[in-house]
């Protein structure tokens, strides 16, 4: 153990246990590679999901060109599409139609399934719930190396697509039957079933992982560590690994009966009298397009939370440690996550009110759609009463945190026109939607992703990352998360449709259409200031692998002097995580309390 | 292992049995109650539920030992069961025109 | 430092991990299997007419009896093996795995039935169903223009009347001769035919793929798997309990699929 001077490190000495920690396995391939240790999962599933995100990232900035100068070579990138995808996607450097369709539907499919996701619950997840409880690793280590792999798998798959003839998928993200049976009829493994394929693969990983978090939290918690003694992101992680446990299955069977739809010529989603081209296809019929939608959204709409109750965990632990004071409500917190989960199963179809599904089952969603808004107000606001009274340190995994609160508010609250079903008439498929999800998400869960990167940092390296660079990678990245979604609110009220690869230009094509012509010129700003979003994240990059071998080393176990258990190990942990078994004898935010010699109390100190 | 146990054991083996028996009545049951006309055909397929809901619960109770249980697992099943409710039951009402008109 | 748990209950949940790990797995494969009960719900009030009678109850009924003699035998050897004896535990175990490869078996041979049998559309507009000469597999038109493989015509042996659903067990009409000429449309009963089969191979093939992935890891515990009875019995006796509990879920699964696909 390196230096070790947090107050809890005399409980470790004398708890119970006593074993030694295993000597891990030697050699570079089961050491890094092949690894069944949480640790090295957790690192793998976030270095894969950053390279993800980046490449998100790039297919957006692509698109982007697009929507700003419509049918102008790419500059640079243009040529490289060309040589990389043919004529038939990028002639001459100029993305088509179908190039756009399909840089689309991956860049939703990347980000959410294969860079926020398995970032936030593969990673994250993966590292610190093992050690916040106390374990010596997950409960099933080598189901935990299955699902990695089985994410890496479905990565590849995905990322093959793009150069297989016909190209990636490009059917929306949602994949909406029967459009994306018939979206590329002349190849019968078409990108649509790369992507169905990978997602199987996908959905394997998670219910791997799943299975493992939950089994994980419910079995191998430390002595002590009651229910209500667990931090606030472990609570978050274990609804999270229920909601991907039973709303991802549903998305499997719908999977499977689209599979069979493109392969073997089903009807699953094809309905009666189907004409495609002018020509009625060739297939039985009797399928529902709506069922598609139906099993689609049952997990779609939890995988909302998916995104957000990870990133709601890392803000509240990341607020405790550096407002210096126990979150305000932790009860409320708590129970207000189990609530969105549990009503985040009955809020799907307020995707679909224009299905045309009739008017009381729409109030039915409408209903429990406000419902659901009720938690995520309560966690909200309990974590910006925590901030009341605090001796606030600004560092960087705080500026992140912090900004996530202001950011998640107005994605939530641009939330609430569309959960209406009269006023989602006029918002749907628009640029407001873009904005609204994309607050939630990007601003939203990403910003408490990187507090949660500078948070961990230390722990996981041993070396903290630069301060002056994190600040600089906040301050541009808020200002340019900012300049990118505020606008797209204004463009979906003018009613810009979210689909068209003009931007829109089709839509303005009659003189004097009020609005329209602003919303076309926001285009142009909207791209300029998401390109420099780009090269923002330049500081971050060159700070995560320059600290990592240049960064200060941190002189303490615990240098942000928090109070849960992950900093209770030693520095980065080894095999095993701790030294000793913990004994747990507090709850998890005990700052600040009144006659104490240190304004931390970690949850090993003996009462 | 203690005589005790052992008795234990020899007991529950005993009821595997019965259960099995049950089921296998069970099958022939389905099968004879498929053919007969219970005036409609909504009839027939809620008696066939029914009996296939009986035999489920033999199996889930005695031969995965559901009837004697720790509450975690009740816990987790009822959640589980509560959302498959759910998603059959509001995807059904969602296309409630279609499934009225079999009762037609 | 061990993880703890794998062998002994945790005092507070009563429960070891696996066991907590295999009912998460099953509550996640009742979403499953229920997300496709609810396809087959909403496919079949949407559907003009639904078919009865396409596969054969007597088959049906002798696998619904194979898996339930598979799921006794299952939990017999657990409990063998409570009771210390391993050989009794081989004699169950072995018993599984052949009742299991039975059923794989029979679920084959019905699936051949279906992908030897043909719906014809002839260029005059006559539908007619029936068989082909010799049995070919799943062939399409494009099987009757191939001429080197054919020869001119293929011998048709229509069932006899009563139509779509009924005629697939009748006797044979008056048989045809079928040409790349005179055949417009040609495909056999499989998944692409009808809604009805699409959900019927779904299932039924999802569920066989439980029934084997099943039969696999039992086949390991009956054979080099049962070396852990000596170093570590307790544990080994958990991994028979829950990959009992898994083949009883695949049991469990069938009950259902039986009355819903063969009976209604």
């Amino acid at each position: 153990m390196t230096a070790t001077t947090h107050p809890g490190s005399t409980a470790t000495a004398h708890a119970a246990g006593g074993h030694a920690p295993h000597a891990g396995p030697t050699g570079f391939l089961w050491k890094y590679v092949f690894s069944t240790d949480h640790k090295v999962i957790g690192i793998q599933y976030g270095l894969t999901a950053l390279v993800f995100l980046l490449l998100g990232y790039g297919l957006m900035a692509l698109m982007r060109w697009q929507l700003a100068y419509p049918g102008q070579p790419i500059p640079v990138f243009g040529e490289l599409l060309l040589r990389a995808l043919g004529p038939d996607m990028a002639d001459r450097g100029i993305m088509t139609p179908d190039l756009y369709n399909s840089f689309g539907a991956m860049h939703g499919t990347i980000m959410v399934f294969l860079a926020v996701v398995p970032l936030a619950f593969g990673a994250f997840g993966n590292y610190v719930v093992p050690l916040q409880i106390g374990a010596p690793d997950m409960a099933f280590p080598k189901i935990n190396m299955a699902s990695y792999w089985c994410y890496f798998a479905g990565g590849v798959v995905m990322l093959v697509s793009f150069f297989i003839p016909g190209g990636a998928a490009k059917s929306g993200w949602t994949s909406y039957s029967p459009l994306a049976t018939v979206a590329d009829l002349a190849h019968r493994f078409d990108g649509q079933t790369f992507w169905l394929m990978g997602m199987v693969l996908l959905i394997t990983s998670s219910l791997l992982g799943s299975v493992n978090f939950i089994a994980t939290i419910i079995q191998l918690r430390a002595k002590g560590m009651g229910w209500l003694r667990l931090p606030f992101f472990v609570w978050a992680q274990f609804v999270t690994a229920f909601l991907l446990l039973l709303a991802f299955p549903p998305l499997e069977a719908a999977g499977i009966m689209q599979l069979m739809d493109n392969l073997l010529g089903t009807s699953f989603f094809l309905p009666t009298g189907l004409v495609v081209s002018g020509r009625p296809l060739d297939v039985s019929g009797g399928g529902s397009p709506l069922l598609w939608q139906h099993l689609f959204w049952f997990l779609g709409h939890p995988e909302v939370y998916v995104l957000i109750l990870p990133a709601m965990g890392i803000v509240a632990e990341v607020l405790a440690n550096n407002t210096r004071k126990p979150l305000f409500g932790y009860k409320s917190l708590v129970y207000s996550a189990l609530a969105i989960g549990f009503l985040s199963f009955i809020v799907w179809a307020h995707h679909m009110y224009l299905t045309g599904m009739g008017t009381k089952i729409s109030t039915f969603f409408q209903t429990t759609t406000m419902m659901i808004s009720i938690p995520s107000v309560i966690i909200l606001t309990a974590l910006f009463i925590s901030l009341w009274g605090g001796s606030i340190r600004f560092n960087t995994p705080m500026l992140f945190a912090l900004a996530f609160l202001p950011m998640f508010g107005i994605g939530g609250l641009t939330g609430l026109p569309l959960g209406f079903s009269a006023t989602d008439i006029q918002l749907h498929d628009t640029y407001y939607v873009i904005g609204h999800f994309h607050y939630v998400v990007a601003p939203g869960t990403i910003f408490a992703l990187f507090a949660g990167i500078y948070y961990w940092f230390p722990k996981a390296t041993g070396r903290m990352m630069n301060e002056y660079w994190g600040r600089v990678h906040f301050v541009l990245s808020f200002i340019f998360m900012n300049l990118v979604f505020l606008p797209m609110f204004v463009q979906g009220l003018e009613g810009m449709s979210r689909r068209r690869d003009d931007g829109g230009a089709t839509y303005a094509a009659g003189e004097g259409v009020y609005g329209l012509s602003l919303a076309l010129k926001l285009n142009v700003g909207i791209s300029h200031a998401a390109w420099l979003l780009g090269v923002a994240q330049v500081p971050f990059m060159i700070n995560l692998f320059w600290s990592l071998w240049r960064g200060p080393k941190v002189v303490s176990d615990n240098p942000w002097q928090a109070t849960t258990l992950e900093w209770a190990t030693p520095t980065p942990p080894p095999h095993g995580n701790f030294t000793h078994r913990p004994v747990v004898y507090r709850g998890p935010y005990d700052y600040s309390l009144p006659g104490s010699p240190t304004d931390y109390a970690p949850q090993n100190l003996p009462a | 292992m203690s005589e005790h146990h052992a008795h234990e054991i020899r007991q529950a083996t005993r009821k595997y049995i019965y259960v099995f028996l049950a089921l296998l009545l069970g099958t022939v049951i389905t099968v004879v109650a498929a053919y007969v006309p219970f005036g409609s055909r909504s009839l027939n397929v809620a008696v066939a539920l029914l009996i296939a809901s009986a035999k489920a619960f033999l199996v889930a109770g005695f031969f995965m030992h559901l009837i004697s249980e720790k509450k975690l697992i009740y816990g987790l099943l009822g959640a589980t069961g509560f959302f498959f409710a759910g998603l059959m039951f509001l995807i059904v009402w969602s296309n409630a025109d279609q499934f009225l008109s079999i009762f037609r | 430092m061990d993880i703890p748990h794998t062998v002994e209950a945790r005092p507070d949940t009563g429960l070891y991990n696996a066991k907590v790990g295999i009912w998460l797995f099953l509550a996640s494969e009742v979403m499953l299997f229920g997300a496709l009960f609810s396809s087959y719900i909403l496919l079949r009030v949407g559907a003009e007419a639904w078919p009865h009678g396409l596969l054969s109850v007597p088959i049906g009924t002798f696998n619904t009896v194979v898996l339930i003699t598979s799921s006794i035998t299952v939990v017999l050897a657990w409990a063998s093996l409570k009771l210390g004896d391993l050989s009794r535990f081989k004699l169950y175990q072995g018993c599984t795995v052949l009742l299991a490869l039975t059923f794989v078996a029979v679920k084959s041979f019905e699936y051949r039935d279906k992908f030897t049998h043909y719906y014809v559309r002839l260029q005059d507009g006559t539908e007619l169903n029936g068989h082909l000469a010799g049995n070919p597999l799943n062939w399409t038109a494009a099987n009757l223009a191939d001429t080197n493989r054919v020869g001119a015509s293929i011998t048709f042996h229509p069932d006899a009347a009563g139509g779509e659903g009924e005629g697939a067990h009748g006797g044979h009409a008056e048989p045809i001769e079928l040409t790349a000429a005179n055949v417009a449309k040609l495909e056999s009963w499989g998944p692409w035919r009808s809604t009805y089969l699409a959900i019927y191979f779904t299932l039924t093939g999802l569920h066989a793929l439980h029934v084997i992935g099943g039969a696999l890891v039992i086949a390991y515990l009956w054979g080099p798997g049962s070396r852990m009875w000596r170093s570590d019995p307790e544990r080994f006796t958990n991994r028979v309990e829950v990959c009992g509990l898994f083949w009883h879920f695949v049991d469990l699964v069938w009950i259902f699929l039986f009355p819903v696909l063969y009976l209604l």
